[in-house]
């Protein structure tokens, strides 16, 4: 019996066949390792599944003998002067063989406990190092993946695919193992028992077969369009709920309403064949067992009426057809019937998982981010005027390569830098540019220019495609990315917020950093008089993604989440962009405080932020068509006059 | 929330209702064949009568043929009705969610909404399904298998009883405390998966922090828990099967004692014992279905309960009864507008009074949360007002028609939305039955003409689902023609052009005054060059009008708008086209 359904359930049918299974190569992976983890766990279920298959075998074998050793010798039994000391049949054997049939059905079942309680520890145990391992890998992965998949399809490998695994790990494989020995073992009985009946029931087993086989494959055309149709409809309910605004100003409704109607009904079809299908198997499989089951009593019967006794009418030891085995022979005809069925189901739901399966592994086959960088950084303070690396911090920084120790000025230069997200379309042309320590430089252009892109380079979000990029004499490639990135205080343009209080969020950017200096970071960036308003100040607990605050307290919060960090360089992605103007005037300060020193990347579109610039870099489609400071820049008269003034024709 | 899913059984009643009849049908023939059998073993075999071999034979035959036709038919008809309640609860849900104000929409959440058309409905689908199928199935089998037990031998049943109760109450045991833990489970579930979804779209903070190791501690601390539960309700639900068998053999040995006893006396038939024996699994395991239909009902009774709340729900904003569906002229008068999002809560909007006179150019400016968008949301009967009242061309917005009221005020949403199709296809949003032509003039006052011509295929070319094939600016500026197509009396921009570059946008106001002057436009911007030249300006502030007056002088009398007007002096505040 299966048991209960956990989250991600498995479906109808889908018509799978055993070719299907060999393509998935990733099934037989997960197998292997799970093989490989827990060897002795896995020799012990097999043999408890085989002594639990024989037991239960031997049970249903026990009804040839209750009859013809047990019941017909009572009624045979003479009664009378030579019976024996009590009056009537002797039910001693019979107790006897009870007992003997209750001693194997415990130890089938002990069997059975064992090899379930085992399989659930290393299911859930191998679910459990799988999730961990995805999880793990997914965060080494470049930003490239997270560009190229949808959300929904990269949270799909936690929510379907692997909890699918679950069934195969867990039930697909002992229920195939199962039924296989049940098949062999009954089969070796009936032939035992009887050749003609033997080959009478194969025959009809073989029919169940090819019905199950020849269904599933017609059911696996709807299925598929089943998921296709589902992908559309998912795709048009999240389009329209999602723009319901703009459907309801254009007055869109009956119109959305008419497209509904049709994909909806394309849905409903496809799910009804493919349901129907999976529905009939069942029964057309158990009847064509019950024929199986009148020919083999009409041809049993024939047998044991005719008188015949040729070798080959009886079984393999020679036995001769008897009332008892017939009636035997029809129990082991159903026992042989059922685990067919099953194992057609089970490769069903194998194929099923491997299709998640696939997925999984195609994750965890994926190239982790490179860092072959040896340069780290470390804290250091200055001993008699020699620079050595300090335990604790002191808001001072050194890059240290093997046992040399550089320290951390924050100049940051780009060589003849040449990139593009996709080989094929480059999006920042030779860009050179040096940030000298402790400056102060903007990025201005319109979108798509290449700002973001510039800061994303110097992180090593992306990896350039020519030229250089030099970090205080080295090359950026030549920094482990931790260390690189820790150097960096960024605010992303988009805020992410986590689910956790408003002091675990500004914790977020320095992990030991106290509630003080949590606090007085977000009274450095002035949020703090924000936060305390909230109903339980800097404990109030954000919803995942804050959805909880406003546009511009969530970038409050990330910005305090930088200036907690207190890292040497500064990255400022239109850090103030949802902040209204009058509260940046109010944080203004702030900021200043935390940009003096410290080299700076700015990206900002108000003409405040931008103006005291040491450095303005103009940008269009991916090139730096201007820089300089901002009076030079406005003597220029070029397009950052143009952009400054709105004067410009284009 | 049974009567709202079964009303929407609708069409599918018929097969819905027979489905049952096929698998009793079904059942009952599946149940005679061990009968049958008995009879074929008794009157054929042991009688050494062929005749009666083949006459119980071939009834059996045509039994078990019957049996297969019944319950074919009862998987046909479980599929058919059951995927065709589901296709109902869907469209019932979509043509209620169509009449959803946006503070019901605001209630749900998009993904709410789709969860609950897409998963709920499947679960729901399912559970009918089995409810069809095997709800009567498994009972029928263990009645009709039971009466069939008495009717050959009543004392020896007696065992079934006996093996029922036992049975019974352990399964209750099991399915309470089972329920229990899987309802945990569930909750483990959205813990873990909220730190996936966390982390998969706050990649670049967690990358830009270094934070990968603390977040793997995380979600390893969540997946160890969500192991530690699965593995207890895994070794709960492991004592069934052992159960189960333990009960189902108890009865064979039980049955095989006193069934030879009773041979003996003469009471009972070696093929009567067979079929008893038979009949053992039969009761046994639809007791077993039984208790799993419970499960199940149980747990899809929480998605029955969510699409029964999208298909109950009143929109809290309905057509009047006779509804004025004319908007005579684009005048706007606000008297006193109170607004809150939600009831009780925080007024966003307070004591408005504004009046607007048709064909004026209106700008909207303020800070951050002032609100500037609550504002024009009241104007097409987005939501409603909470106090007060909002009239557009001299009547109170609630005595529209809904569709007459947002033909006349066509608005461009902050958020620019496009839809899969041509560009073609999207302006026709606008209009209907628009010509190429007028799509053209439209895109032209726009100026979104200059961009489309330069597309290989012009207006034909093929807009990507989210619209992420035009920049920013070119997506709002076909958002601006679709809302001109209308015609309307008054056009709302709601922050439109923010990402448009200064000189294009002073060139779309151009064309507007030139064009279509005797529209009431309404223009929100952060930028005061987008405003300073309109006839009026509105400043707001947290909620409330702050000055209502020309540019000049809002200058000398509002200080707020004076800040506003230092900070981006010079001429544009804005370097760029993001915001």
């Amino acid at each position: 019996m299966a048991g209960m359904k956990g989250p991600g359930n498995r479906g109808p049918q889908s018509g799978a066949t055993l070719s299907d299974l060999r393509k998935s190569s990733a099934v037989w992976r997960l197998m292997g390792s799970v093989l490989k983890e827990h060897p002795a766990a896995l020799a012990i279920v097999a043999v408890c599944i085989v002594v639990s298959s024989v037991t239960s075998l031997a049970s249903s074998l026990f009804s040839r003998s209750l009859i013809d050793d047990y019941i017909t010798p009572m009624l045979n039994a003479p009664t009378g002067l030579f019976a024996g000391v009590g009056i009537g049949p002797d039910y001693h054997p019979l107790a006897i063989a009870l007992l003997r049939l209750a001693a194997v059905i415990l130890a089938g079942i002990a069997a059975d406990l064992a090899y379930s309680l085992i399989m659930i520890f290393i299911g859930q145990g191998t679910l459990k190092s799988l999730r961990l391992r995805t999880f793990t890998k997914m965060e080494s992965l470049p930003l490239r993946y997270f560009d190229s998949h949808s959300h929904g399809d990269i949270m799909s490998v936690y929510t379907n695919d692997i909890d699918s695994l679950r069934q195969v790990i867990g039930n697909s494989f002992p229920r195939l193992l199962q039924s296989l020995v049940t098949i062999i073992a009954t089969f070796v009985s009936m032939l035992v028992l009887s050749i003609p009946l033997t080959l009478v029931s194969l025959l009809f087993t073989l029919l169940i077969f090819y019905v199950t086989t020849s269904l599933g494959k017609r059911s696996k055309t709807y299925f598929t369009r089943r998921q296709k149709n589902l992908g559309i409809v998912n795709g048009f309910i999240e389009e329209m709920v999602s723009s319901q605004k703009v459907v309801k100003v254009f007055c869109h409704e009956k119109k959305a309403m008419e497209e509904f109607r049709v994909i909806n009904e394309n849905l409903r079809s496809s799910v009804f064949n493919a349901n129907k299908i999976g529905n009939i198997i069942m029964p057309v499989n158990s009847n064509i067992g019950n024929f199986g089951y009148v020919f083999i009593a009409i041809v049993g019967a024939l047998i044991a009426l005719g008188g015949s006794q040729g070798w080959w009418l009886g079984g393999i030891g020679g036995s001769a057809i008897t009332l008892g085995t017939i009636v035997s022979f029809l129990t082991l005809h159903k026992n042989f019937t059922r685990p067919v069925s099953q194992i057609s189901n089970e490769i069903n739901s194998i194929v099923m998982a491997s299709a998640g399966a696939d997925r999984v592994f195609a994750l965890l086959d994926r190239q982790s981010e490179v860092d072959e960088g040896r340069v780290t950084l470390v804290d250091a303070a200055l001993k008699d005027g020699v620079l050595c690396e300090s335990p604790v911090r002191t808001g001072r920084w050194a890059w240290k390569d093997g046992d040399t120790l550089t320290p951390l000025q924050g100049h940051v230069t780009l060589h003849t830098v040449d990139f593009g997200y996709v080989p094929e379309k480059q999006v920042l042309f030779d860009i050179d540019m040096t940030a000298w320590p402790g400056q102060k430089i903007a990025f201005v252009g319109g979108t798509g220019a290449g700002k973001t892109t510039i800061t994303n380079l110097v992180n090593r979000f992306y990896e350039i495609s020519d030229g250089s990029i030099e970090y205080d004499g080295f090359d950026v490639r030549d920094i482990s990315k931790p260390s690189l990135r820790r150097s960096l205080g960024t605010v992303l343009q988009e805020t992410r917020l986590f689910s956790g209080t408003v002091l675990d969020n500004i914790r977020f950017g320095r992990l030991d950093a106290t509630d003080e200096e949590c606090r007085q970071a977000a009274r450095t960036v002035y949020a703090d008089s924000f936060i305390r308003r909230l109903p339980d100040g800097y404990d109030t607990i954000l919803d995942a993604d804050g959805g909880n605050l406003s546009q511009g307290e969530r970038q409050l919060i990330a910005i305090a989440r930088a200036a907690v960090a207190d890292p040497p360089v500064l990255v400022l992605d239109e850090a103030t962009s949802s902040i209204d103007t009058r509260t940046e005037k109010l944080i203004q300060k702030g900021m200043d405080s935390l940009m003096k020193g410290r080299t700076t990347f700015v990206i900002a579109h108000r003409l405040s932020t931008v103006r005291n610039a040491d450095y303005i870099m103009v940008l269009d489609h991916g090139r730096i068509i201007e820089r300089g400071k901002h009076e030079e820049l406005l003597g220029q008269k070029g397009k950052y006059w143009e952009l400054y003034t709105g004067s410009g024709i284009s | 929330m049974f009567k709202t899913l079964l009303g929407q059984v609708k069409q599918y009643k018929v097969p819905a209702l027979l489905t049952p009849l096929w698998t009793t049908a079904e059942v009952v023939m599946g149940v005679l064949i061990p009968y049958v059998t008995a009879m074929i073993i008794d009157k054929g075999i042991n009688a050494s009568d062929l005749g009666n071999i083949y006459k119980y034979g071939a009834m059996m035959t045509g039994i078990a043929l019957a049996s297969m036709l019944f319950g074919i038919l009862a998987g046909v008809f479980a599929a058919y009705s059951s995927t065709g309640l589901a296709a109902n609860l869907r469209e019932a849900m979509y043509a209620n969610i169509q009449r959803f104000s946006f503070s019901d929409i605001d209630k749900f959440s998009t993904a709410g909404l789709v969860t609950r058309m897409t998963t709920d409905v499947s679960n729901i689908q399912n559970a009918f399904q089995m409810l069809l199928r095997t709800s009567f199935r498994a009972p029928l089998n263990m009645v009709s298998a039971l009466v069939m037990c008495f009717f050959i031998n009543g004392r020896l049943s007696i065992v079934f009883l006996v093996a029922m109760v036992v049975l019974t109450m352990f399964l209750t045991l099991l399915i309470t405390r089972a329920a229990r833990l899987f309802k945990e489970i569930f909750k483990k579930y959205d813990t873990l998966n909220a730190v996936v979804q966390e982390n998969v779209s706050g990649i670049r903070a967690v990358k830009a922090f270094v934070r990968e190791n603390q977040q793997i501690g995380l979600f390893d601390k969540a997946a160890l828990s969500l192991y530690n539960l699965n593995v207890k309700a895994e070794t709960l639900m492991a004592m069934n099967h052992p159960v189960m068998s333990l009960v189902v053999n108890g009865c064979i040995i039980a049955l095989s004692w006193w069934g030879a006893h009773f041979i003996v006396d003469g009471s009972l038939t070696t093929g009567q014992l067979t079929s008893l024996l038979s009949y053992v699994m039969t009761i046994l395991t639809s007791l077993m279905m039984l208790s799993m239909i419970f499960v199940q009902l149980t747990q899809s009774a929480a998605s029955g309960a969510r699409i029964a709340e999208v298909i109950n729900e009143e929109p809290d904003m309905a057509d009047p009864e006779n509804p004025v569906l004319d908007v005579a002229h684009g005048g706007i008068t606000f008297s006193h507008a109170y607004f809150s999002y939600s009831a009780g809560g925080d007024y966003a909007l307070e004591d408005i009074c504004l009046d607007i006179r048709p064909g004026e150019t209106i700008g909207i400016i303020g800070g951050t949360g002032s609100g500037k968008s609550s504002l024009v949301n009241l104007i097409s009967r987005l939501y409603d007002v909470s106090e007060g009242s909002v009239k557009v061309g001299g009547r109170d917005v609630r005595e529209y028609s809904m569709e007459a009221l947002r033909m006349a005020v066509a608005m461009v949403p902050q958020q620019s939305v496009l839809f899969s199709g041509t560009i073609l296809d999207n302006l026709r949003w606008g209009k209907e039955d628009a010509s190429r032509e007028e799509c053209i003039e439209a895109c032209r006052k726009a100026c979104a003409d200059e961009f489309i011509s330069e597309f290989p295929d012009g207006y034909d070319t093929v807009i990507d689902q989210g619209g992420t094939n035009v920049s920013g600016g070119q997506r709002q500026r076909l958002c601006i023609a679709r809302a001109l197509l209308r015609k309307p009396r008054v056009l709302i921009m709601d922050d439109s052009t923010s990402a448009v570059d200064t000189a294009t946008d002073a060139r779309i106001r151009d064309t507007f005054s030139e064009h279509i002057p005797g529209v009431t436009k309404i223009i929100i911007s952060g930028r005061i060059l987008s405003i300073k030249d309109a006839d009026r300006i509105i400043v707001m502030d947290n909620g409330r009008v702050s000055g209502f007056d020309t540019h000049d002088n809002l200058l000398s009398s509002n200080e707020i708008y004076r800040d506003i007007n230092d900070m981006q002096s010079g001429g544009s505040g804005d370097f760029d086209q993001n915001s």
